[in-house]
């Protein structure tokens, strides 16, 4: 399937501009709706679902261009930080952990937390934004991009801007000697996992609330929790049973274990596998929900 | 393409029924909209051919918005016959949507993207390649104005530019049929007349277009035919004029009255004109001759504060077919 034919008896003030001749007769434009069935395989359904992902791609990063300055601290800087603070700062004090030594022990749960919390931040303002502010999502639900092109070209982008904060972290990482093993170079695709684990059901939650205080909610009561019990700065084992049970629930220890498994080179708590499917549940399920979500805010 | 399958033929069939000749751009026969028990669109029946420029009056909650938007192929239609196109919207409705230009009544552009940004970023969801893309935003550019604010952000810009800028952004797919859903309200009276000659520009130039509107100045500015619209259901159809010509006789002569409400002058000057129409500030007289209407007020002792004699409008149709003015 390819691209819409160019036709030159187009509608257009472009074309019109360009070829003023034209026969543009009402008698000739409605003759190219001889009837339904040339007029629907003539002219194809413009572009192919691929296609539509990557020109919502594009926005998103066109859009990015114009911001990402203010990304930079909590994507780039704040992660760092954390490193020199807790990995060689409080690292000092603790030594080994697991084995390891705790700035190794501490760099892939502070890269999953980095991971985690922009899927997770990323997911709901700008969401909230495009369906009440910007209203942008209402202008590409009149073109032929659906619900789908709309949501794949919108959490590809959160992996590429996840996977790039990722990327940056893993080199500063790697600097102060915090990987162990060469396996770390999976963590990117952990991360991306991860991503997706978290921003479909956020995306989802943001096109459902009416009001921004939610965030507030989630911020609170989900990422903060979260990042501090989800095995990104002590083992889960120290948890009381009850809060254990809730901390192995959260997408974030999932990718916590498989990243420590990756850049210790030691295997994780669960089969690599049930890591991966757990999150990959939270990850389907959000896009099924955020698909529900779209379609009744956009397509009522 | 194959052979017509099943799918087509019935939706060809579909789209025979009642139409005769020329096919329609659009065809609707008893189009329904429903939200739960509510009716925002009750019945209505319009065909809209190409090349013409088609209105929806009527005032706000008549249902315009509702039709724009099952048009539009973003609202599922709860019942009756709707072919785009000659398509079905439910089943074909990125199809459809790729060959129609919505400027929507509230502003959808990305306010952080510069105004060129918003042309090519949108040229893209069409699939257009990006050096057409970028060709087209700078032909339309020009033809709505802004060439000059090509690379500025959008958030500085005046009401009117960005209505023009919506327009410019509707027209990137060089589309067959442009929906404009009141297209100039909330603009001032300078910026509305720039839109209107722009779109009146598009008119002449061939393009089909859709609008709905609660302007009276304005259906009559733009619209070769236009259906009014109240209550979910069409009450009249016809172009403006003919429209006035059943519905009104030419002239209207508007009287008000330092004291009293019109409605007792109204009793005053009955058999004055066709019809009355007292109004809560004024006194409305439906004439052939305002002039000899006036001479008449004159000739039973009433002293109006002041008078005017003007020409019958959409106003006045819509006024005597539901008995309110359109104020919103």
């Amino acid at each position: 399937m390819g691209a819409r034919p160019r036709d030159d008896e187009g509608v257009s003030p472009v074309r019109r501009q360009e070829a003023a001749a034209g026969d543009r007769s009402p008698a000739a434009v409605s003759a190219r709706y001889g009837g339904a069935v040339t007029a629907t395989g003539a002219r194809g359904a413009g572009a192919a679902p691929a296609r539509q992902t990557l020109a919502v791609l594009e926005r998103q990063l066109v859009l990015f261009r114009r911001v990402w300055r203010g990304s930079v601290f909590s994507s780039l800087i704040l992660p760092v930080l954390f490193l020199l603070s807790m990995g060689i700062g409080v690292g000092g004090y603790v030594g080994e952990l697991e084995g390891a030594p705790y700035l190794q022990w501490i760099v892939p749960g502070l890269l999953s937390m980095t991971a985690f919390e922009i899927a997770l931040v990323e997911s709901t303002y700008p969401v909230m934004s495009d369906f009440k502010w910007t209203r942008a999502y209402f202008a590409i639900s009149a073109t032929p991009v659906g619900v789908a092109g709309i949501l794949q070209g919108w959490l590809l982008y959160l992996v590429l801007r996840v996977v790039l904060a990722v990327a940056v972290f893993l080199v500063v990482a790697a600097g102060f000697g915090g990987l162990a093993s060469p396996w770390a170079v999976v963590a990117p695709l952990v991360c991306t996992v991860l991503t997706l684990a978290v921003a479909a059901p956020v995306t989802a939650f943001a096109a459902v609330v009416d009001s921004d205080s939610y965030f507030a909610l989630l911020f609170r009561f989900a990422m903060v929790p979260s990042s501090l019990f989800g095995g990104v700065f002590f083992p889960v084992e120290r948890l009381p049973a009850a809060a254990q049970a809730a901390a192995q629930a959260t997408p974030l220890w999932h990718a916590v274990e498989l990243n420590r498994a990756a850049t210790l080179g030691i295997p994780p708590a669960w089969p690599v596998a049930a890591h991966l499917a757990y999150l990959a549940v939270w990850g389907g399920v959000g896009c099924v929900l955020a698909a529900v979500a779209f379609r009744r805010r956009l397509y009522r | 393409m194959p052979a017509k399958t099943l799918c087509e033929i019935v939706v060809a069939v579909g789209y025979g029924r009642g139409v005769v000749g020329e096919q329609p751009l659009i065809y609707a026969e008893g189009l329904v909209k429903r939200f739960g028990d509510f009716v925002a669109v009750d019945g209505i029946d319009f065909q809209v051919r190409a090349g013409e420029a088609f209105g929806f009056l009527g005032p706000n909650g008549a249902g315009k918005s509702s039709t724009m938007r099952m048009i539009g192929c973003v609202s599922r239609p709860s019942g009756g016959v709707l072919r785009i196109l000659g398509m079905d919207p439910v089943r074909q409705g990125a199809q459809i949507r790729a060959r129609l230009g919505v400027c929507p009544q509230l502003d959808t552009l990305d306010q952080d993207l510069t105004v060129r940004e918003n042309l090519i970023t949108y040229a893209r969801f069409f699939g257009i390649p990006r050096r057409e893309a970028r060709r087209r935003a700078d032909a339309l550019l020009e033809f709505v104005r802004l060439a000059d604010r090509a690379g500025g952000k959008v958030e500085p810009l005046s009401g009117g530019m960005k209505r023009r800028l919506s327009i410019a952004r509707a027209l990137v797919n060089e589309p067959d049929i442009v929906l404009l859903d009141e297209p100039t309200t909330g603009l001032d009276p300078q910026a509305r007349h720039l839109v209107w000659e722009r779109l009146f520009q598009l008119k002449r130039q061939g393009t089909t277009l859709v609008l709905t509107t609660h302007y009276m100045d304005e259906a009559e500015q733009l619209c070769d035919r236009l259906v009014v619209m109240d209550g979910g259901r069409i009450v009249a159809e016809g172009s403006p004029r003919s429209l006035i010509e059943t519905y009104c006789p030419a002239e209207v002569l508007e009287l008000r009255f330092a004291d009293g409400t019109p409605g007792e002058y109204a009793d005053k000057l009955a058999g004055v004109g066709e019809r009355l129409d007292p109004l809560p500030d004024r006194l409305l007289v439906y004439t052939d001759d305002g002039d000899e209407a006036l001479a008449e007020v004159h000739r039973r002792g009433l002293i109006p504060s002041a008078t005017l004699v003007r020409r019958a409008t959409l106003e006045d149709v819509f006024l005597h077919l539901t008995g309110r003015t359109l104020v919103e």
